[in-house]
């Protein structure tokens, strides 16, 4: 063993572990210890959960002693703290939930529990899942590994600075506009997007309820399919997941892509796109065909509203979904004279800016007199956004493009500028409004030394075909391999 | 001038489902408060709702029952506001696409039938209880019939007066409760009614300013309140005042409504369909089957009556507009098959001690086999007519059986004629004049005698042996 533990993959603990090689409790120790250590100087984890962890540690390491193990037993994760875990505070990263302790698991965290695997704690995250660099925290930002000047992307930078520092083995994240490939991007992990209603929202905390899902972030390609394997399936709990049954999605890694045709879309390759961000896609581009891909050429017109159009439904959901806040029934209370009052003191001091920005934007487009004119209009836009693909699904099998324009930037760099900072989501935006399932794979680094990563969307259910594509390359290049130097 | 007045009615009913309509939680009425509730009917973070077919199914039987155009696909969708009994911060309810519409139900006001239209009925959860500690300035919230399903059923401007507005607010009940999908308890809250009224010249076609009215948890209120409101109206533009359009609510302590909110306080609800749930989709053949095995509603119901029984449209009409007190005719019937003859004992005797004890047919202590056997022992002359209220009058206050009740009185009729005959003739003996005026033809002195009778017995004399023997010995 040259290799610390706490720097493995899914793929390659699990045999240690089955063989015995290695005990889930001291995977977990070793694992916690490192936290402790080091997560001050990443602020990647809001909450660890040093009992629970080795308690479920002790737990797999019967089961693995019974011969009963499962798919993920003493595999060490951490989850977004946007994913209820019972009695595990959860929190948000907002002040509104700051002693949240939910009664009930989300369904992925069920799973995760019956396939055995040990969580550590919760990430750290943009508030409610609201940003693009984990800096609108109430809890303060996540530094990238890479780099602690620089952000590590978000909303769920928490959980993929905790994979590219090697605080877990891999974690859980959640994507509304991008939240887990463009953070995967920025911190040089893997990041895969499911098709919307692929992995049951049930304990997910809405954002954007028609735009949210969950994925992994993990190390290697191989891992975000384990883990898919394991959170994938119609689960009777969200009305919104598809009843088709999920694949074995392990098994179409290592088939080899020739002959798969890549569609490179035109609207993404123009102003904006950063020099060295386009020159790693073209390499990766040319890494695709050497491996026997057709590259053609793929037209998604809509694209220049796509950022417009999300930020026009996210937000009206948003403004839905958070009303409950309201300090009546859990989490933070300001006390007020009267109802009125206390509503609003509640909300003034339990939401942070970005937050309450988003929640009058969509209070303001659902209102009566600008329902048709802004959430009506977007909708039909979405629609036909997602025409967009299925044309475009005709004539390729997936479609390769940039994650994020530039890599990451620097911490309050773009925080005065939201508008700025809304528009370094426009390559990953379209697939949340389209549904469709996207992964991000390393594919280069910037002069400065920050990773960059290349984005692989396929149709509707295709993450199979996304999965073989980002595993192929992965096997060809050795990005994945390069740690942080933290 | 002259105004008429346009109502239309908003009725929310409480399906009798036994588990809410977006989670497994029970909807049993009274419970402890807090104690049915989970994490999904209290809205908190990362649950989701799922859909209860059973509710679904009800909404549509009321839907059928009420000739609606059932949408083959319709949409949740959230309407948005603040209030402490609203755990999510919105109510998932139906909004652009209901799930029927364009229904109607026939009501009859002074033997006038009219159609009132129905303009949608809808799907919805119901929101929690506020309770307002009398010591102290506190509220609180019970959460049990959060998620409880609803429909809501809006009803074209279609009424005219307080009078019709209660007929078909009658009439809906009626049908839920044929349908078994509410029980209709007012008072409760399971079935409830907002008015819009407005007054508009006689004659003219423009809608006035309308007002809403809430709070009224019976029928007398609703007409009342409907009432009270036609003369405020009234008064008001007689005078050359404007009607201000608000929500107003009926006080039954100071018999009037008032004020609770205007125009400018009213919400904007913000809706839009849920993304939570998927458009519900009614299955053809699903449909057509609930179609097919709908119970039989009040108007088949009253045909039947007339038909089946020989009743009169009148006695038909009475016994259907009530479920329970149908049920209870044909449960009569079906002991004492003298269908004309229950019907005047259950719309004479048993109606008016019900309304004495101001209770309905459910509580009524008397069953349907102990009043069947009551006209049994009429019909075979073993008990008088006249008795036979009185024993009624027992039978309602403690529901016991008729036979009990007349052994423990002894009031078995006297049917022996010898016994009868010696009382005759003493009572002949004792009245020379009256049976001298007899006998020189002034017959109608034969009530007198069989009067005394019924005196000297207690009443317990069989009327008409007595009546044969005293003209027996008269003659």
């Amino acid at each position: 063993m040259t290799e610390p533990l706490y720097s493995l993959s899914i793929s390659q603990l699990a045999p240690l572990l089955a063989r015995g090689e290695v005990s889930p409790v001291e995977v977990t120790a070793r694992l916690l210890e490192r936290i402790k250590e080091r997560n001050g100087e990443l602020n990647a984890y809001l909450t660890v959960d040093e009992a629970g962890a080795l308690e479920q540690a002790r737990e797999a390491e019967a089961c693995l002693g019974r011969g009963e193990a499962a798919s993920l037993t003493g595999i060490p994760l951490a989850l977004k703290d946007v994913m209820v875990t019972r009695g595990l505070r959860t929190t948000c990263a907002s002040k509104i939930l700051e002693n949240f302790i939910p009664p009930f698991d989300a369904t992925v965290v069920a799973r995760l529990r019956r396939e055995g695997a040990v969580i550590l704690g919760k990430a750290n995250m943009d508030e409610f899942a609201m940003g693009s660099s984990t800096e609108n925290s109430a809890y303060g930002p996540t530094h990238n590994p890479w780099n602690r000047e620089y952000i590590p992307g978000g909303s769920s930078g928490g959980s993929a600075a905790a994979v590219a520092a090697d605080l877990c083995i891999a974690s859980l994240g959640s994507d509304t506009g991008g939240s887990i490939r463009q953070p995967a991007s920025h911190c040089g992990v893997v990041g895969l997007k499911p098709t919307y209603g692929r992995v049951s929202r049930y304990g997910l905390v809405a954002y954007a309820s028609s735009l949210d899902q969950i994925g992994p972030l993990t190390k290697e390609v191989r891992d975000a399919a384990i883990l898919l394997n394991t959170i994938a399936g119609h689960d009777p709990k969200d009305s919104t997941s598809v009843p088709q049954a999920a694949a074995d999605y392990t098994e179409a890694l290592g088939r080899e892509i020739h002959g798969l045709k890549i569609g490179v879309p035109r609207e993404y390759f123009g102003h904006g796109l950063d020099p060295e961000v386009e020159a790693a896609i073209r390499a990766a581009l040319k890494t695709l065909a050497g491996l026997g891909a057709d590259l053609i050429e793929v037209s998604l017109p809509h694209t220049e509203y796509a950022v417009a159009t999300y930020y026009v439904v996210a937000v009206a959901e948003a403004s839905s979904n958070l009303a409950r806040y309201d300090g009546v029934k859990y989490g933070f209370r300001a006390e007020g004279k009267n109802l009125m009052e206390t509503y609003l003191n509640t909300r003034t001091q339990g939401f942070g800016a970005e937050v309450r920005r988003r929640i009058m934007l969509g209070t303001y487009t659902l209102s009566a007199g600008y329902y048709d004119a802004y959430y009506k209009k977007g909708s039909q836009v979405r629609a036909l956004i997602r025409s967009d693909f299925e044309t475009a699904f005709k004539a390729c099998h997936l479609i390769a493009c940039p994650v994020s324009p530039t890599p990451a930037f620097r911490l309050g760099e773009k925080l005065a500028d939201p508008l700025t900072m809304y528009l370094s989501d426009i390559f990953t935006i379209s697939a949340n409004l389209a549904g469709i399932p996207g992964i991000s794979v390393p594919c280069g680094f910037s002069s400065q030394g920050l990773p960059i990563g290349l984005q692989l969307l396929g149709p509707a259910f295709g993450e199979a075909e996304i999965l073989q594509a980002a595993y192929a390359f992965e096997q060809a290049t050795d990005f994945h391999r390069r740690k942080p130097p933290f | 001038m002259a105004y008429e007045a346009v109502i239309g009615l908003e009725v929310h009913a409480h399906l009798l489902t036994h588990s809410k309509i977006f989670c497994g939680c029970a909807t049993a009425f009274g419970a402890p408060p807090n104690t049915q509730v989970c994490e999904v009917c209290l809205g908190m973070p990362g649950s989701l709702p799922v859909l209860n077919r059973k509710a679904v199914e009800y909404a549509l039987k009321m839907a059928l029952a009420t000739d609606c155009t059932i949408a083959p696909e319709s949409v949740f969708a959230r309407k948005n506001y603040f209030y402490p009994d609203l755990p999510k911060g919105y109510q998932i309810s139906q909004f652009e696409l209901p799930l029927a519409e364009h229904g109607h139900l026939e009501i009859k006001v002074n033997g006038q039938a009219k159609r009132i239209g129905i303009t949608r009925i809808h799907l919805e959860e119901d929101a929690g209880k506020l309770v307002h500690s009398e010591a102290r300035p506190v509220s609180f919230v019970d959460f049990n019939r959060t998620g409880v399903p609803l429909i809501e059923i809006v009803s074209e401007p279609d009424m005219e007066s307080p009078d019709e507005a209660v007929e078909y607010l009658k009439g809906l009940r009626n049908i839920l409760l044929y349908l078994e999908i509410c029980d209709g308890n007012l008072e409760e809250g399971s079935f409830r009614c907002d008015a819009n009224i407005s007054l508009r010249p006689v004659g003219a076609k423009e809608l006035g300013v309308k007002v809403e009215l809430k709070n009224m948890n019976s029928f007398r209120f609703i007409k009342a309140a409907l009432e009270f409101e036609i003369k405020r109206q009234r008064a008001n533009l007689s005078a050359g005042r404007e009607i201000v359009q608000e929500t107003r609510l009926w006080d039954t302590s100071s018999n009037q409504t008032v004020s609770m909110r205007g125009k400018e306080e009213a919400h904007d609800y913000r809706y839009f369909p849920d993304p939570d749930l998927v458009p519900v989709r009614i299955d053809h053949d699903w449909l057509e089957s609930l179609r097919k095995n709908l119970v039989e509603l009040p108007k088949a119901r009253l045909k039947r009556f007339q038909a089946e029984y020989g009743l009169p449209e009148y006695d038909a009409e009475v016994l259907t507009s009530d479920k329970a007190l149908a049920d209870y005719f044909e449960a009569t019937v079906k002991l004492f098959p003298q269908p004309k003859q229950v019907s005047n004992w259950i719309m004479g005797e048993l109606m008016r001690e019900l309304k004495k004890e101001e209770a309905g047919i459910d509580s009524c202590r008397v069953s349907p086999a102990a009043l069947g056997k009551l006209l049994s022992l009429v019909d075979t002359g073993a008990l008088s007519g006249k008795l036979a209220k009185t024993v009624f009058e027992d039978m309602v206050a403690t529901g016991r059986d008729p036979e009990a009740i007349i052994k423990e009185k002894g009031l078995v009729q006297i049917s022996d004629s010898g016994a009868l005959e010696a009382l005759a003739q003493e009572i002949i003996d004792a009245n020379p004049k009256e049976a001298a005026d007899f006998r020189a033809g002034k017959t109608k002195v034969l009530g007198f005698f069989v009067g005394q009778l019924m005196k000297k017995t207690k009443g317990q004399a069989n009327p008409q042996m007595a009546n044969e023997i005293f003209r027996k010995l008269l003659a």
